[in-house]
């Protein structure tokens, strides 16, 4: 009998519907990973029993672990799709959406909360203009080092889906968020609208909230130090308080 | 007010880039996106963007960046616009640092630059290994900003589906779907921007996202707009072989030392390291002395593709060679190269630093798009705040990105399309604020806006109620097998008509399909029938522009249309020189044209009609990468003036 792999998935007809598991057998090929078994699923959508079923909704984009799509829980481990290789997975492999995030159908979940809370933090640089204003400020290779690593943040929300203090129905605006907004007040012009930035980071569902569990740093797919982030955040908070009141 | 809304769709490096530059002239904007604009596939860009800002004193300049984009692209290229592009290209990359990109950088603190194809300058400047997502990231982050002051509204897991025209046939607005609900709404809007990127995956297994179906290119194109150089794709010789599909080992690999090679008897199935060296068989270097493996894109992708599927020479008998990395030290590799390799582990399983990787040529990019025009000024460049700048032939729809046809002719250099992009994307901000003020702008009526969502509506109802034998996902595998197969590394007459047929077959079967899913959530199965239509319509295009083009020209290689030429000697008054010569003046006569696609309602097959190509700054010679054609080039052409004067 040809090699076979075994899958669960758990799925959702639409944003409240109630959920089931369907069991799903693909057959194996070498080098197969989880996007390759969903995509099996669909050019011959029968579940385990022979029986004909909807193929699975899944999100996906660059399969290259660089857009954060296809982010999943993998036999209860938060991660992309893209590289869970199915040789590394043990089976049946269980396939769960994010809990995190309101479902839409099936795997596919809707992450709007994380790009609404970048607004909230100004997670931008303020430029005056985008016509030709000369070379940006010069930048020493080692503080590059540290931002790119901030900048490969993709937003796929494995951080908020660890974290303890991240649920469906608080405001929390979760890690990565936090890492952005250390990552624009790290930038040498990005760095004057840190005050603003700060402020904004200290409001409802804001710092504040973290409770310290350091699940982020271990959850995040691009080993993105967040807990430094915060540390570093709170510092600066508190640097901008005392000077606030001195002020005063 | 509602008739000034530009509705950009596609939030790529191109669409993001005209919709900042949009805001910031004052318009609002409607962004659609099939899906998170942050996803969208500019992220997968690895190398760079080139810009020639001579940080290392090579003595580049713009214009010498412009005739190495004209020669990669084998002067199929329209050139005022190419010469802009290259002249801005300095100031778009300070535009991008100035915005956060994360570039790495100089001991100085300048921005580093580094080499790429094409190219004897240092002219690609990148961050670390993932520099389109970097840039995309930074113009995501500037979109946001006018989001927040609420000139921006997102439509992200929206597919559009439809352009609106008004009586005069002006753009006015869009349909368009939403991908959770599956609801169908129009959208009002003086100026419709398509950056909806390349169609690769109508070749099947790409380097292209999950989300390149090319479906609002073909959707466009059906209503009218015409397509361009759709025959020209090009090839990348070094992907991984993927069960989900083929990424990419970036050009860089081969340029830190890395070597290709297969065993040299076929049918040797021992493991890579059991092989000694006098049995592998380094075939680039082999056949290419003086570049060895970093020969030209084109021409390692065809070597590569051949040794597996015409000498038989691929690793146990499979379509993959050796890229080879084992004899450079640990630390070197992860000092260069960390991050790709990096990639190639993460997938594959297997440590490229200890074991040879395993590569194949993959599908990579669209020369051809939709057909954008420009207006040059009286010096040959774009003629500054024109409307009619990346305007495609419809008035008020523009095509810009890997979605339209111009910068790259038969061929792009790597790290180009970045800048394209976001150049492209620029000046398109600056047409539609033009258009917004300079003509009366089309106006919406509602009842048409009504009756062409009705529409949409109602075929879309058409494509959930089909119920036929056949699996469309099937289809498109085997679509994208054949096209691959056919339509990719060579081109023969013979097997492009064996093709159409193909083709023909599909569109039947498409018909007897099933949508698999009645849902009215997140269907992503009944949706699929629609794209795949679409990528049915558009290989036709490219099949049928690629069977007329008779001749080898950048990536299309038509074998028996060759004209190789003759020797590595030097060919001064050879007399097999001059036949080359004259050859290649007669198959430029004939061939050097863009190519324009015209769907045709009432046929089932594409009007297919030629442009001449704006060649006034630099004349079409033979692309010679060698340097030995230099001074035998010149000579002959002087030779040939001086007899035309005297005749």
């Amino acid at each position: 009998m040809s090699k076979t792999v075994e899958i669960r998935i758990k799925r959702q007809d639409s944003p409240n519907a109630p959920t089931y598991w369907t069991e799903f057998s693909v057959a194996y090929e070498e080098g197969m990973n989880v996007i390759s078994l969903l995509q099996a699923i669909r050019r011959d959508p029968k579940d385990k029993s022979g029986k004909t079923v909807a193929p699975v909704t899944w999100e996906s984009s660059c399969l290259e672990e660089v857009c954060g799509a296809c982010t999943m829980v993998i036999n209860g481990k938060v991660r992309q799709a893209c590289t869970a290789l199915v040789d590394q997975l043990e089976q049946p492999i269980s396939l769960e959406p994010m809990s995190k995030f309101p479902v839409e159908r099936d795997l596919r979940v809707n992450r709007q909360r994380i790009f609404d809370n970048l607004k909230k933090v100004n997670g931008w640089v303020e430029v005056d203009g985008y016509h030709d204003l000369g070379p940006g400020p010069r930048q020493d290779p080692a503080d590059q080092t540290t931002t790119y690593k901030y900048s490969e943040c993709m937003s796929c929300g494995c951080c908020m889906e660890v974290c303890p203090q991240f649920t469906l129905d608080n405001i929390f605006i979760g890690a990565a968020v936090l890492g952005q907004a250390r990552l624009f007040n790290m930038h040498p012009t990005g760095k004057l609208q840190m005050p603003e930035r700060l402020d904004k980071v200290t409001q409802d569902g804001g710092i504040q909230d973290c409770g310290l569990a350091q699940q982020c740093v271990k959850a995040c797919p691009k080993h993105i130090p967040l807990v430094e982030a915060i540390g570093q955040l709170q510092r600066d908070i508190t640097l901008s308080q005392v000077f606030g009141a001195l002020k005063k | 007010m509602s008739e000034k809304r530009v509705l950009i769709v596609g939030g790529g490096l191109a669409g993001l880039a005209a919709a900042m530059r949009a805001c910031e002239l004052g318009l609002e904007v409607d962004i659609f996106s099939m899906v998170h604009v942050k996803r969208s596939h500019s992220v997968c860009a690895q190398g760079g963007i080139n810009g020639a800002v001579n940080t290392k004193g090579e003595g580049d300049s713009p214009y010498i960046h412009f005739v190495d984009t004209i020669k990669g692209g084998d002067f199929l290229a329209d050139q005022p616009p190419v010469l802009s592009m290259c002249e801005a290209a300095p100031a778009v990359i300070n535009m991008m640092d100035r915005l956060g990109v994360t570039f790495n950088r100089t001991p100085e603190g300048l921005l580093d630059f580094r080499r790429f194809g094409g190219t004897l300058h240092h002219r690609t400047a990148f961050a670390g290994a993932s520099t389109g997502q970097q840039l995309l990231y930074g113009l995501d982050e500037q979109v946001r900003r006018w989001e927040a002051q609420g000139k921006v509204r997102k439509f992200e897991n929206w597919e559009f589906t439809r352009l609106i025209l008004d009586k005069d046939g002006k753009a006015c607005g869009i349909v368009a779907q939403d991908l959770t609900t599956m609801e169908f709404k129009s959208f009002p809007g003086f100026a419709v921007v398509l950056a909806t990127g390349g169609p690769g995956l109508m070749f099947g297994k790409t380097t292209n996202s999950t989300i390149n179906f090319g479906s609002a290119t073909a959707a466009a194109y059906k209503q009218g707009v015409w397509y361009g150089n759709p025959e020209m794709v090009q090839i990348h010789p070094t992907g991984i072989p993927g069960s989900d599909k083929l990424r990419l080992i970036s050009e860089s690999a081969r340029g830190e030392g890395g070597r290709v090679w297969v065993p040299r008897k076929a049918g040797d199935n021992r493991p890579w390291n059991q092989i000694p060296t006098e049995e592998r068989y380094y075939f680039l270097e082999e056949r290419y002395p003086l570049y060895g493996n970093l020969v030209p894109r084109d021409i390692a992708s065809r070597e590569i593709s051949l040794i597996c599927t015409k000498e038989g020479l691929g690793i146990g008998g499979r379509n993959a060679v050796y890229l080879d990395l084992t004899h450079r030290s640990e630390e070197y590799l992860l000092k260069k190269l960390g991050a790709i390799l990096d990639i190639y582990e993460k997938f594959r399983g297997v440590d490229p630093k200890k074991v040879p990787m395993e590569i194949y040529p993959a599908y990579h990019y669209s020369m051809g798009g939709l057909y954008a025009g420009y207006e040059a000024d009286g010096t040959g460049r774009l003629l500054k705040d024109s409307p009619l700048n990346q305007m495609t032939n419809i008035p008020g729809v523009y095509a810009v990105g890997e979605a339209d046809h111009q910068y790259h002719g038969a061929n792009r250099l790597g790290a180009n399309s970045l800048m394209s992009c976001i150049f492209a994307g620029l000046v398109t901000g600056e047409s539609v604020v033009a258009l917004a003020k300079n003509s009366k702008t089309a106006e919406a009526p509602s009842s048409l806006l009504e009756s062409e969502c009705k529409l949409e509506e109602e075929s879309y109802k058409k494509l959930l109620a089909q119920d036929g034998p056949e699996n469309p996902f099937v289809i498109h595998k085997e679509l994208g097998d054949a096209m691959s197969a056919f339509c990719l590394i060579e081109r023969h007459n013979d097997e492009l008509k064996q093709l159409q047929g193909m083709i023909d077959g599909f569109e039947i079967r498409l018909k007897k399909a099933s949508s698999l899913d009645k849902s009215g959530s997140g269907n992503m199965s009944a949706v699929f029938l629609r794209q795949l239509d679409g990528m049915i319509t558009m290989s036709k295009a490219v099949v049928d522009a690629a069977l007329l083009r008779d001749e080898c020209r950048g990536a299309h290689s038509k074998p028996a249309f060759d004209n190789p030429a003759p020797s590595k000697e030097t060919p001064i008054e050879d007399p097999a020189w001059t036949a080359y010569y004259e050859k290649f003046l007669a198959q430029t006569q004939t061939w050097l044209k863009t190519t324009v696609a015209k769907y045709d309602p009432n046929q089932s097959h594409p009007v297919i009609e030629y442009k001449p190509v704006d060649t006034r700054h630099l004349s079409p010679e033979p692309r010679d990468y060698t340097g030995v054609g230099k001074k035998a080039w010149k000579k002959f052409m002087d030779k040939r003036q001086a007899t035309e004067t005297k005749a």
